[in-house]
């Protein structure tokens, strides 16, 4: 294993010193989570610190997601000098030769719910950022295909968001547009 | 509009040239032009209603599926293509969506296994199991060391149902008819002692945060044990049957191909990274559970095309069977929960005698336990790929959000790379060996 034992499944917390050497200052903030290696880049900064990681070895990304923490109670133990906002998306990277993972979280606002695209550093997140802009509706600028991918093309909402409720929302599949 | 208009159309890109994906995987980092049909579909109705252009009838798109017997379920493949050739594809996906991950915010953490089991219906235990790992990891404990090799015993072999699943219908979809009746009658066996042990088929809700739901049957040994004594030979017929035939070899090899830098760059995990030459696999690589103490090997292939993925398949099926033959020796004795009362409910037993025991488990099933706040992710190498759940807790009984990071979502990611400038028929081929299950890609 290399630094980060965030893989085993003991939930103990690890040393994540190497990543943090490597990025912490250029990422802002950095704070392990479960003993896993995490970041927290600004917005700003978020394709400019991929961009760094993936020179650095993290040839694949893996999960790419997000968050609305609308109603969040907790406390989000954000490390300090990251101002958390309501949407955060979370990109789970793995450099294969080093056999490590590394988590990049960014505070997206909700009135500017933008985010450039990863697609040019890594093509796999075409699916994964179309799948986040249906779910939260979060645009992701400079993405080749901006289309929603799970629910239908004319579908208005984004089902993931917090003040989305489920079972109050009426079928709204629409007629078809024209004759096929 | 017709379609010749947004064919090979290079746009010019303003993406910074910083740092771009891995050397040599240029192929699939091109936006434009790209095997990529990046139409949505009110374009392609469009197109659909128009005219026929006399001078323009080289291109046609053509929607493949979302019901055709070989997509596997509900995938829609809107197709361009010239002749029988494809030039571009586009997976169109959503038709099983459900909102399962809107689902498991309402649900508690012991009910979560019955929502997620759902997702990747030909290997139900690995989502189980990836959503435990992740609860078990927020709430910071340790299962004991009997149900983590139970959980192993019982991973190992959906992997191996889940490839029978697989051969049967790849074997199907590649005109092996017969191949489809074999897979299934050896995958109901296994079915057959899961539903022993579970008391279900599929969808078990075994796996569950603390260990597994019910202790291995006492004779479990002699079933498992005859399982692999029944499958075994059986795999001999299926090479038999198919890996040396040369019409299989025909169909299959030098079809649909990919190598490691462009599946690394999409983001391609399982038999599909695997088959490229690529010995990446999360059980030997990040051990979880306790695979560092069982021997087996990774099964990579050289070409990265169909019969890579399917060879790999079918052998994997033996390195499970020959875990699952360590695993009858080495399990050890113990519990097959942890006993934190806070977390597993009380022996049935104890419930009569002690009035906390009954509070306990009257709490567990109905407010459930609550879980300190933070977030967490947990991986596990299923069958497909690499099945991630991410969750978020705020300190409550259900978990704030839950993202399953699906194999089969994002491998489909490679399929119009693979069926690029080959014909459909060969698309059927390259579907089958991607595998994807539907209701983990629309979750």
């Amino acid at each position: 294993m290399a630094e980060t034992s965030g893989t085993d499944d003991s939930g103990s917390t690890a040393d994540t010193g190497g990543v943090a050497e490597r990025y912490g200052a250029l990422a802002g903030a950095e704070g392990p989570s479960r003993g896993q290696a995490v970041l927290h880049p600004s917005r700003d900064r978020w394709f400019g610190v991929a961009a760094t990681a993936r020179a650095d070895g993290f040839d694949q990304l893996l999960d790419l997601t997000a968050v609305d923490y609308l109603t969040y109670r907790a406390d989000r133990s954000l490390p300090p000098g990251v101002q958390p906002e309501r949407f955060e998306v979370v990109a789970g990277l793995m450099s294969h030769a080093r056999r490590e993972r590394l988590r990049m979280r960014v505070q997206v606002p909700a009135d500017d719910a933008t985010l450039p695209t990863l697609f040019d550093l890594w093509p796999g997140a075409e699916s994964l950022e179309r799948e986040v802009h249906d779910m939260f509706g979060i645009v992701f600028e400079g993405h080749p295909d901006p289309s929603r991918i799970l629910m239908p093309e004319d579908w208005t909402g984004h089902p993931l968001r917090k003040d989305y409720d489920s079972g109050q929302i009426p079928v709204q599949f629409k007629a078809a547009s024209n004759t096929r | 509009m017709s379609i010749a208009d947004t064919v090979a159309a290079p746009e010019a890109t303003d993406a910074p040239p910083v740092a771009g994906p891995a050397a040599g995987a240029e192929r699939v980092s091109r936006r434009e032009p790209s095997a990529v049909l990046r139409m949505s579909e009110f374009e392609a109705a469009e197109i659909g209603g128009d005219p026929d252009d006399p001078g323009d009838d080289e291109l046609v798109l053509l929607n493949m599926g979302p019901s055709h017997p070989s997509t596997h379920g509900v995938l829609r493949l809107m197709l361009e293509l010239s002749g029988e050739t494809v030039l571009r594809s586009k997976p169109v996906i959503g038709y099983l969506h459900t909102g399962m991950e809107k689902t498991g915010e309402n649900l508690t953490y012991l009910q979560g296994g019955t929502n997620v089991t759902r997702m990747d219906y030909a290997s139900p235990l690995f989502n189980e199991l990836a959503f435990s790992l992740a609860t078990e990891r927020l709430l910071g404990i340790d299962v004991p060391e009997r149900a983590t090799w139970i959980r192993m015993l019982m991973c190992e072999l959906n992997r191996v149902s889940s490839h029978l699943l697989f051969m049967a219908t790849n074997g199907m979809d590649l005109g092996a008819v017969s191949m489809m009746i074999y897979g299934w009658r050896e995958r109901e066996e296994v079915l057959r002692f899961f539903e022993k042990v579970t008391g279900l088929r599929m969808n078990h809700n075994y796996i569950r945060p603390g260990g597994v739901a019910a202790d291995l049957p006492a004779d479990w040994r002699s079933d498992v044990a005859g399982l692999i004594e029944m499958i075994e030979p059986r795999l001999v017929e299926y090479d038999t049957l198919l890996t040396g035939q040369p019409i299989w070899r025909e169909r299959l090899q030098g079809v649909g191909i990919i190598d490691t830098a462009e599946a690394v760059a999409l983001g391609a995990t399982g038999p599909i990274l695997r088959g490229t030459g690529m010995a990446w696999d999360l059980r030997r690589d990040e051990p979880y559970l306790c695979y560092d103490q069982v021997d087996f090997d990774v099964i990579v292939g050289t070409h990265g095309d169909c019969y890579d993925r399917y060879a790999i398949r079918l052998n994997e099926i033996r390195e499970s069977l020959r875990i699952v033959t360590q695993i009858i020796d080495a399990m050890p004795s113990g519990d097959y929960r942890i006993q934190d009362k806070k977390v597993t409910p009380p022996p049935r037993a104890r419930i009569d005698e002690s009035m906390e025991a009954l509070i306990h488990h009257f709490k567990i099933f109905t407010e459930g336990f609550k879980v300190p706040p933070g977030e967490a992710y947990a991986a596990v190498e299923s069958p497909r790929g690499e099945l991630g759940v991410y969750l978020v807790s705020d300190g409550t009984s259900v978990p704030y959000r839950v993202h399953v990071r699906a194999p089969s979502f994002v491998n489909l990611q490679t399929l119009p790379h693979l069926m690029q400038d080959g014909l459909i028929a060969d698309g059927v081929a390259i579907i089958s060996s991607v595998d994807p299950i539907m209701g983990e890609v629309d979750r």
